[in-house]
């Protein structure tokens, strides 16, 4: 019963958001009032019929009811119960409805919390998000419908990926979607300004904390996937340029890109319509990740099995959204009156350098990865767009950008003064110096691009702390008053700081695990002794050795330092029979100082192992520097400005608490 | 400052962005596109040595021979076989029938020397290139290379 549930539950959700999708637009259009209010209703009834479908899916899969295709392909009795539950969106079919039902909650949260947005605003918004709705309900139901049946029902499920069998693997879907899918919600905004043909600092508003919870999610669930690949692919790289990671990154920098231009919409009433186009093109690039992502056009160390004519269908609905959206733009974008005049050197300058720089970046992160595409389209050559490409195009353009960081925030709006920032930048400019130097002095063996890493570092850092200081006044006015102003800071600066401090934090770590990182590759027989970095690994031996669904070779590393032993590190290969696989689990001792991380391999045959063991300083922080990145949004979040016009309960919460 | 100039600004900044990641990008692309070949490929169009390429094809029963941390083998598009000797920790799919792509260069001995073995998540999965090079040579079906 519960499949036919489920697939009922989506089939009425499409019929609600055929409603959600006309019935508002034309109330806002005729000033109807009723049908307007209707994508309210559309939208919640939305959300409740998508989660009961995903629901009756994580029944059928939590009680391993094998009946249904789906469960059948993809779970197992045995496996865990978490591995169960993940197991739900761990294949195609579950992931779109995933998808599905990430969008309408997006779309019930606008209705619910969008009670400040003009009626006729919101009621577009909503139709443009039942829009986006039904085309993914019809790719699932058409093409992907997760409730098929199985008859006669096998005894057993062919299992999940024992790859995907890992906790980080379990959370990152999820924490991606909710950042592609979070996009859709100012695509709805943008797409509904231009119907209305306005644009004002309150559309701007309204716009950016949508964009920072989906940019928040975003930012973690790429994280979190590149740590996953760093403690689990067992290549000790976290970060590949492949074509499904450019997928995601891209939406990122396009939504980077929008937080910082939404701020110069906002504050300053400009660079409107360039906004709206950015809101258009990052949702348009999360649609382009699922494309990549599902029709396996591309080759990819991440692909799974796929469906090229599911494939026909994304790219299809792709260029419906994309093109209705930009033809709509070019109609419309011309109407936006623009805003403020403002000098190029200015905050606003710097952010649209900002925009500029992050612009041209996605363009060139998304020719390297369809480039092959194109090719093999054209001359039916094969080419492969690896990791030195992006890096040769990737640094250059970050390293300006990241300069600028330390900039920007010290302009005044309108008409800056570069001079005074850059020489109340001095301190910055010194710990900079200071850096490079010690860094060329201590570790001569890296490359130069690895003391710019270091310079950059160091310039942000005190760049954001100048940057904090002068807000408050520390020096010119009384410390006490510092304090008091440091207390009254919007949030929102907060956010920005540590958001910037995040970036800094990531460059380092990407230098110094990149350019100081020790690595041996050696056959290791029990005894042998190996150096790695300022650690000596002695190899005690492998064993045999039985886990809840899985056979693995466990090998035993004694390590110690300075002739003092410290821990065990106990790497091993696991194979799974259900799906019959091998995965590697290395063995990684972390620290705030580096990671020593641990990976044995086959026998030899003479009783020794091969291993491969590296030392990465500093490795942590680039995962660090993002947590810290999406920390700031949320911080950010709460800035008051958010709530300025919210509901009245809100308020009536500020005023009980008067000490905020 | 009047709107048509700060127009003009930001078009310049613009277009002086797009121009040095164009130079970026073209510079990038000439040193870092990898061709793919397969055996039939290297046979038929000839490579020359140290040219940084990619191959792929089926790993060939019983090719297998391992010396350490050296692991040579031979691959396969069932027309023409390549030589391939690789260094390192091998990824976790690599069996002998299965599909494989490597990156690296041809010795002068007309040998593949991979320095990188591409690994796959999933065991269905037969990387396109692969597909496509056996697909050539008529010995392809889909699913095949998948059970041992």
């Amino acid at each position: 019963m519960t499949a036919e549930l489920g697939h009922f539950a989506l089939v009425l959700a499409l019929a609600v958001a055929l409603v959600q999708s006309t019935l508002p637009l034309v109330g806002a259009w005729t000033g109807n009032v009723a049908w307007m209010a209707l994508g309210r209703t559309a939208a919640l009834a939305q959300a409740a019929l998508a989660l009961i479908a995903f629901a009756m899916l994580t029944v059928a899969f939590v009680g391993s009811d094998f009946s249904v295709v789906n469960v059948a392909q993809n779970s197992h009795s045995l496996k865990p119960m978490l591995y169960k539950v993940a197991g739900v969106w761990g294949n195609h079919e579950g992931s779109l409805l995933l998808w599905v039902t990430i969008l309408a909650l997006f779309g019930a949260a606008v209705a619910v919390f969008g009670g400040n947005l003009p009626m006729s605003l919101r009621a577009r918004i909503l139709s443009v998000q039942g829009m986006i709705g039904i085309g993914f309900l019809l790719f699932i139901l058409l093409t992907s419908n997760p409730f098929l049946r199985l008859d006669p029902a096998p005894v057993d499920g062919n299992g999940l990926n024992p790859l995907l069998q890992d906790p980080g693997l379990a959370f990152h879907p999820p924490l991606l979607y909710l950042g592609y899918v979070g996009l859709s919600v100012a695509f709805s905004f943008a797409v509904a300004a231009l119907i209305e043909g306005r644009v004002d600092p309150a559309w701007a508003r309204w716009v950016r904390p949508w964009t920072l919870v989906a940019w928040c999610f975003l930012t973690l669930g790429i994280a979190l996937g590149s740590y996953w690949a760093y403690y689990e692919l067992g290549w000790g790289g976290w970060w590949f340029w492949d074509p499904v990671e450019n997928a995601s990154f891209m939406p990122w920098l396009a939504a980077t890109a929008l937080l910082h231009s939404a701020i110069v919409a906002e504050k300053r009433d400009a660079l409107k319509s360039w906004t709206i186009l950015l809101a258009i093109i990052a949702f348009s690039l999360s649609l382009l990740g699922t494309f990549l992502v599902r029709s396996g056009v591309l080759t990819s160390v991440h692909a799974f099995a796929t469906d090229p004519a599911r494939g026909v269908f994304i790219l299809i609905f792709l260029c419906l959204v994309v093109g209705g959206s930009l033809a709509l733009y070019s109609f419309r974008a011309g109407e936006l009156k623009a805003g403020g005049l403002f000098a190029p050197m200015s905050r606003e300058g710097a952010l649209v350098l900002n925009n500029l720089l992050l612009a041209t970046a996605t363009g060139s992160v998304l020719l390297g990865t369809l480039y092959p595409l194109f090719l093999d389209a054209i001359t039916a050559e094969k080419v492969s767009v690896g990791p030195p490409f992006f890096n040769a195009v990737f640094v250059p353009l970050m390293t300006p950008l990241v300069v600028a960081m330390a900039v920007g925030p010290l302009l005044a709006w309108k008409r800056g003064d570069l001079a005074g920032a850059l020489q109340r930048l001095k301190f910055a400019f010194a710990a900079a110096a200071i850096a490079v130097l010690a860094g060329w002095w201590w570790l001569a063996d890296g490359p130069v691009l690895a003391l710019l890493g270091l310079g950059l570092f160091a310039w942000v850092t005190v760049g954001v702390i100048v940057e904090w200081a002068e807000r408050v006044g520390l020096g010119r006015v009384a410390l006490r008053d510092s304090l008091n102003r440091a207390l009254n800071l919007p949030r929102a600066a907060y956010g920005m700081s540590l958001a910037h401090l995040g970036i800094a934090l990531t460059v380092l770590g990407i230098t110094a695990s990149s350019a100081w990182q020790r690595e041996v590759l050696t056959i290791l027989k029990p005894g042998d002794k190996v150096d790695v970095g300022s650690y000596t690994l002695t190899f005690e031996g492998a064993r045999q050795m039985r886990g809840p669904n899985y056979t693995a070779l466990q090998g035993s590393f004694a390590v110690a330092k300075g002739g003092q032993h410290l821990y065990v590190l106990q790497p091993e290969t696991r194979r799974f029979p259900q799906p019959p696989m091998d995965t590697t689990e290395a063995a990684i001792e972390s620290t705030l100082a580096g990671d020593l991380y641990v990976v044995i391999g086959e026998p030899d045959g003479k009783g020794g192992y091969a291993a491969r063991l590296y030392w990465k300083p500093l490795v942590i922080w680039i995962w660090l520097g993002a947590v810290a990145m999406a920390a700031g949004g949320v911080v950010s979040l709460t800035d008051r400005r958010h709530r300025v016009g919210a509901p009245s309960r809100q308020r009536a919460q500020a005023a009980a608490a008067p000490a905020e | 400052m009047t709107r048509k100039r700060r127009r003009l600004y930001m078009l310049g900044a613009g277009v002086a962005v797009l121009a040095v990641a164009t130079t970026l990008v073209l510079l990038a692309f000439r040193e870092n596109l990898v061709f793919f070949y397969s055996p039939t490929d290297i046979v038929e169009k000839g490579v020359a040595p140290n040219q940084r390429i990619r191959i792929g094809g089926l790993v060939e029963a019983d090719s297998v021979k391992r010396d350490g941390l050296t692991t040579e083998f031979r691959v396969t598009d069932t027309a023409n076989t390549l030589r391939v000797v690789y260094t390192g920790l091998l990824p976790d799919l690599f069996r002998e029938g299965q599909g494989v792509v490597a990156h690296g260069k041809l010795d002068s001995g007309g040998q593949f020397v991979a320095d990188e073995i591409l690994a796959k998540h999933d065991e269905n999965y037969m990387p396109p290139e692969v597909a496509s090079a056996l697909k050539k040579q008529d010995h392809w079906k889909p699913g095949e290379g998948q059970k041992q």
